[in-house]
């Protein structure tokens, strides 16, 4: 639900590479052990500095995979870094990071783009909940590496075991760019109710019943909730498929106050 | 190199306000559209970021980083709301 | 708490004799962006210089009659970077003040998009300026500025307007759009004038 929301005070802090393992062909799970970090709601980003020895640095922002509170003076934190070719920082941190390495990160960021789950044992939703008092399904759209910040919603979901109905849109090129495979398929399973629909665009597993093409408003029709239940929509991805997506929600009826968008630049 | 929204401004704000500046609500004083910062569309470059009004373009607000000072410029928007609390 | 990352190298920069203080040579030619790039379609182009007595327009067909020069420059940026030797087509700022008369010391410079930046009329003329068509012997293209842009290569380029529509007399050498945001109101590199 949308309403009060409070998200821990961000600042920097210093962290240590845990793990640097392949998640696809060109993307990374980063496990950060984050020192002094005060946890973090599903959805909310962080920014990862790079400092070379003249002194220059480079900072960009990365979507969190995990939520949660602290758990001591170190937490773990999880991220899934996409390789931009060029880029200044992602390769640095898909290719060349390794257990052991010290990063900076700055976080946690952002009250916008954030699910919680309901408080445990609340009657209502506050108050200020929004257009609707009752608890609103929630459809989560993302386009490649843009999917991050869902893990972390998704997996926050299941935890609650939270009642409210969920369901993510996820498009990728191939069966092989999906990241957190092996996490969705339990979230699948878990009690709290959640769907997962696969697109392919570029190549899709031998016997998939569509051929691989970009979504299309009719494809996004069929397998978004409706404008009738009055969803909670995430739409995170490149600017370009953000933009495509959340303009055909409109089309289709969703009001525009429902739709809450991060746009991760590229295409 | 594509525009980003208001979410993007999260970190490079965090060092001048307290409160988190994506959920903060400011008026267009272009177009009069009210809405959070995480809703604009954000425009970086080395040489400052650029926040405009997703409805009519208008640029709500800049920020320009030197080593040493940062200028933050508010130029678009009447008045900016947060939340207490 | 800042320390250095290792295995990061960042970019490696070349440092030059030619150049002002704190800039470094670049052999790309970076685009910075405030906004959408303007698509702007040459038959509804037009250049205007508009003073307090009136306005002298120039429609695409009437620009390209004016006599053009091509012009070698270096051009630095107040982000760091500079282009030694760069080449440009465009008609000079003497050729279209030729018939203009202004009270007015001081020119804003306005482009389609709403960008903006000042610039005092004495340092556009005297063949420090043109208004740009070619870079490279090919018509500038949107994103660095086309159909046509100021071109002011003694001052930090962000006084080089790209898309420009007008120059606008004023008697004050009043702000323009980053100029208003940080930026110093003249804007000459060998004097390292970036800031406020």
């Amino acid at each position: 639900m949308i309403g009060r929301l409070t998200v821990p005070r961000s600042g920097w802090h210093p962290a240590t590479v845990a793990a640097n393992t392949p998640e696809t062909g060109s993307a990374a799970r980063l496990e950060l052990d984050v020192e002094g970090w005060p946890g973090n709601a599903a959805g909310q980003h962080l920014d990862v500095r790079l400092t070379a020895p003249d002194g220059y640095t480079a900072t960009r922002s990365y979507s969190i995979a995990s939520s949660g509170p602290a758990t001591g003076d170190v937490t773990r934190v999880v991220l899934a870094v996409d390789r931009v070719p060029d880029g200044e920082v992602s390769p640095f941190l898909v290719d060349v990071a390794m257990a052991g390495d010290r990063l900076e990160v700055h976080g946690p960021l952002g009250a916008f783009f954030v699910w919680q789950p309901q408080p445990a044992g609340a009657a209502e939703p506050a108050a200020d909940a929004g257009v609707d008092a009752t608890v609103r399904p929630v459809q989560l759209i993302a386009g490649g590496s843009g999917v991050v910040p869902f893990v972390a919603m998704a997996q926050a979901h299941a935890d609650a075991d939270d009642a409210t109905p969920f369901r993510l849109l996820y498009s990728v090129r191939t069966p092989a760019d999906v990241f957190f495979a092996a996490e969705f398929e339990r979230l699948v399973a878990a009690s709290a109710p959640f769907r997962l629909d696969l697109v392919y665009t570029r190549e899709a597993p031998a016997g998939w019943p569509t051929p691989p093409a970009r979504i299309t408003r009719e494809a996004l029709a069929e397998a978004v909730l409706p404008a009738s239940d009055v969803p909670l929509i995430y739409v995170c991805g490149s600017t370009g498929f953000v933009e495509r997506v959340a303009a055909w929600l409109i089309e289709l009826g969703h009001d525009a106050r429902s739709i809450r968008t991060e746009r991760f630049g590229g295409t | 190199m594509q525009h980003l929204d208001g979410n993007a401004l999260a970190g490079a704000l965090a060092e001048f306000f307290s409160f988190d500046v994506t959920t903060a609500v400011a008026r267009c004083n272009g177009c009069g559209a009210i809405d959070e910062f995480a809703r604009a569309l954000v425009f970086t470059s080395p040489a400052g970021t650029v926040v405009r009004c997703p409805s009519c373009d208008h640029v709500l607000a800049t920020l320009v980083e030197s080593d040493d000072r940062a200028w933050l410029g508010f130029s678009g928007v009447s008045a900016i709301e947060v939340r207490r609390g | 708490m800042s320390f250095v990352t290792r295995g990061f190298g960042g970019r490696s920069r070349d440092r030059d004799e030619r150049l002002p203080p704190g800039q470094t040579l670049v052999h790309d030619f970076p685009v910075l962006s405030a906004g959408p790039t303007p698509e702007v379609d040459t038959a509804e182009w037009a250049f205007s210089i508009i003073t307090e007595a009136g306005t002298h327009k120039w429609t695409w067909d009437e620009f390209n009659a004016l006599p053009a020069e091509d012009i070698a420059t270096d051009i630095h940026c107040v982000t760091h970077w500079s282009k030694l030797g760069t080449s440009w087509r465009g008609v000079s700022l003497d050729t279209l003040f030729e018939n203009v008369e202004s009270q007015f010391d001081y020119v804003m410079a306005h482009s389609y998009g709403g960008y903006t930046t000042n610039v005092p009329l004495d340092e556009l003329l005297n063949g420090q300026s043109w208004v740009a068509t070619e870079f490279d012997g090919e018509p500038l293209d949107p994103e660095h500025g086309g159909p046509a842009r100021l071109l002011v290569p003694h001052l930090y380029f962000w006084k080089s307007a790209k898309w420009v529509r007008s120059l606008v007399m004023m008697p004050r050498d009043d702000p323009g759009f980053w100029e208003q945001n940080g930026y110093h109101i003249h804007g000459d590199p060998w004097q390292e004038e970036r800031y406020w």
